[in-house]
């Protein structure tokens, strides 16, 4: 691969890796809670749609912040329905994203037509930092991108900061550890799961967005892809981790750039085994990390369980 | 796990819709009526329409109705009723030569292809405590890749231009039904095994280990000198194994030969299937029936007054959602009176 190659296909690996990680790092934080959250892909669904709408009424600052408010929404629906009635979370989950993919799949058809294709709206741009951009091969990849990449370098320092330093950081994760000890230490334990589920769908309305903002730069029905339940994959790949959570995003959007890639250079190479292959990493470290009881790498104690009080 | 009132939520998923189609700006009435035509107003509506797909929709949703009942949340219904379809095509594709024999050589292929999909995150169940849901899920994507692949790759078409196989020979094919539809004997062969799985739950020793470690896995163990993990697992294979027959069956009685979207779903809305159906196979029947006839319409509606086909799944999920917190709102009201 020559240098130039190279630095395409770093580039593509954060272009592609920007959304997932977003998702991926909400969904770790829902995780430390918790709760595991097969919403994520309706969040992104619901915050592509939502920054169509937004980016049509009134540019991309409104595509923005109605596809996270979209996304925050799905998120506090979810919580609702976990949290406070207690329905099991897989099933929730895999509901809510159904309902997701389908509301916005009507309201695109009822709201724009049944074509839709010739929407045009205003996109987000690379705002290359000056300096650092100069790297060679990475760095246009790492500075040269939409401000919403730098964004996600700043959530997830921002969040393993918080979950890492902070009173409240430790209080969630004790949530997701043992709600009952959480409890006695006077946790409310339902509170800090609505607050991590609606920052889980923030960010995964976040994510959304930016597939129609700085990617797609329309909306198409289903556009999210399956990215929230790849979403799933990363944050067990990453160790449930902030900043490991998002170098492991940073390896499924290398499997896809590459994908890309070879679908030029080899097309002999069948690319369905470099997009499956990120999943099947995963399944194994899957096994790897629940075979330690005690590793640095675990799943949260109570994740998946209902709480009982 | 509990689930609310069947027909009640019915009633109002249908009302539901009548509401979504006012959003869609559809006339309610014209658009009900066209639903109804387009999956149960004609006999061939309702045999080829609704009967035919209501066929992979109670084998997955007895897949997921085995497993759930077991405490076993396997979401990779749609992943491995792919595999089923997919080692069932590629037996029946590279033997033709094994004639009548195919029919249910096939069949078992599909099984063996289901089941061995479920097998891995079975053992990682069992061995290591992996979360079935997540590993189940994204062996769904796996699969999908792999179908992918075989179409394009070595089960190809022979002009190599399509993403799909050829069509398998006509002795793996599954007889039609009733002649003048294109309903096939795959709906008989759910029908008995949903009748089977009845009779297993209700009658047998392995279908009261189930339901006992499904309602309690500490209880079963304590009481019932049942070993949770091997029913769970045991499950969990059977679970497998239905959806991989799902896939055969569809393969073999509907499409003669593999594509990627070879299913529509149906993994998925087998779920609210199993749900609906409150996990007991006889209800399987009519909650199969009632989800096929609203697909079925769904298309006829996309088709025939510009409603987009995607408000079922709104349907689907609002139904599943009720149907949840229904059953854990009673659940909680039992608890309450029996603790006062």
């Amino acid at each position: 691969m020559s240098g130039s190659g190279l630095a395409l296909f770093c580039e593509a690996t954060v272009r592609t890796a920007t959304p997932l990680a977003l998702a991926a790092l909400g969904e770790t934080v829902a995780e430390r809670s918790g709760v595991i959250n097969l919403g994520a892909e309706g969040a992104i669904i619901g915050g592509a749609f939502g920054a169509l709408v937004g980016a049509s009424a009134s540019g991309v600052a409104g595509g923005l912040v109605v596809g996270i408010a979209s996304g925050a929404l799905i998120g506090a629906l979810f919580a609702m329905v976990v949290v406070w009635w207690r329905v099991d979370q897989i099933i929730a989950g895999t509901a809510i994203s159904l309902l997701a993919l389908g509301a916005t799949g009507t309201l695109y058809r009822t709201m724009f037509g049944a074509g839709g294709a010739a929407l045009s709206i205003p996109t987000l741009h690379p705002a290359p930092i000056p300096g650092l951009e100069a790297i060679p091969i990475v760095g246009v990849a790492l500075f040269a991108q939409p401000v919403t990449t730098y964004a996600l370098y700043a959530a997830a320092i921002i969040v393993w900061w918080w979950l890492r330093s902070t009173h409240s950081g430790l209080a969630l994760r004790a949530c997701g550890e043992s709600p009952d000890a959480a409890r006695g230490a006077g946790i409310s334990v339902s509170r800090m799961r609505w607050g991590a589920l609606i920052f889980a769908g923030s960010m995964g309305g976040l994510a959304g967005a930016v597939l129609v903002l700085a990617q797609a730069g329309t909306f198409a029905d289903g556009m999210s892809a399956g990215r929230g339940f790849v979403a799933i994959a990363i944050v067990v790949l990453g160790g449930w981790h902030p900043l490991r959570v998002v170098a492991a995003a940073a390896l499924f959007g290398a499997a896809s750039a590459l994908q890309t890639l070879l679908q030029t250079v080899a097309p002999g190479v069948p690319y369905q085994f470099f997009l499956a292959l990120p999943y099947v990493v995963t399944i194994g470290a899957m096994a790897r990390v629940s075979h330690r009881v005690s590793g640095r790498a675990r799943a949260p104690d109570a994740l998946g369980v209902s709480d009982a009080a | 796990m509990r689930a609310g009132p069947p027909l009640v939520i019915a009633t109002g998923a249908l009302a539901t819709l009548v509401a979504l189609f006012a959003v869609t700006g559809a006339a309610p009435l014209n658009a009900l009526s066209v639903l109804w035509r387009g999956s149960l107003g004609s006999w061939y509506a309702l045999t080829s329409g609704t009967l035919l797909r209501a066929t992979p929709l109670m084998l997955a949703g007895l897949a997921t109705a085995v497993a759930f009942r077991a405490g076993v949340m396997n979401i990779g219904v749609e992943g491995q009723l792919l595999a089923g379809a997919t080692l069932a095509g590629a037996l029946a594709l590279t033997a033709p030569g094994l004639g009548l024999a195919l029919l249910p050589l096939g069949l078992a292929a599909g099984v063996a292809g289901g089941a061995l999909w479920s097998a891995l995150p079975a053992v990682l169940k069992r061995r290591a405590g992996v979360l079935e849901a997540v590993t189940t899920l994204m062996l769904n994507a796996v699969a999908l890749y792999l179908v992918g692949w075989l179409v394009r790759g070595p089960l190809q078409e022979p002009a190599h231009v399509y993403p799909q196989t050829a069509q398998i020979v006509s002795a793996a094919r599954l007889p039609i039904l009733v002649s003048g539809t294109r309903l096939h004997a795959g709906f008989a062969i759910a029908l008995l095994l949903v009748l089977a799985a009845w009779w297993v739950f209700t009658y047998t020793s392995a279908g009261f280990q189930l339901r006992a470690v499904g309602a309690n896995p500490r209880a079963a163990r304590l009481t019932g000198g049942v070993n949770p993990d091997r029913v769970a697992f045991a499950a969990f294979l059977v679970s497998g194994g239905l959806a991989g027959l799902a896939g055969a069956s569809e393969m073999q009685g509907v499409t003669y030969g593999l594509y990627e979207s070879l299913s529509p779903g149906y993994g998925y809305t087998a779920i609210a299937v199993a749900l609906l159906a409150r996990l007991d196979p006889r209800a399987i029947v009519p909650s199969a029936v009632f989800f096929a006839a609203l697909e079925t319409g769904a298309n006829a509606l996309q088709r025939d007054a510009a409603v987009p086909a995607v408000v079922v799944k709104v349907v689907e999920a609002l139904m599943i959602l009720t149907t949840l917190a229904i059953g854990a709102l009673q659940q909680r009201r039992a608890r309450d009176r029996s603790g006062s």
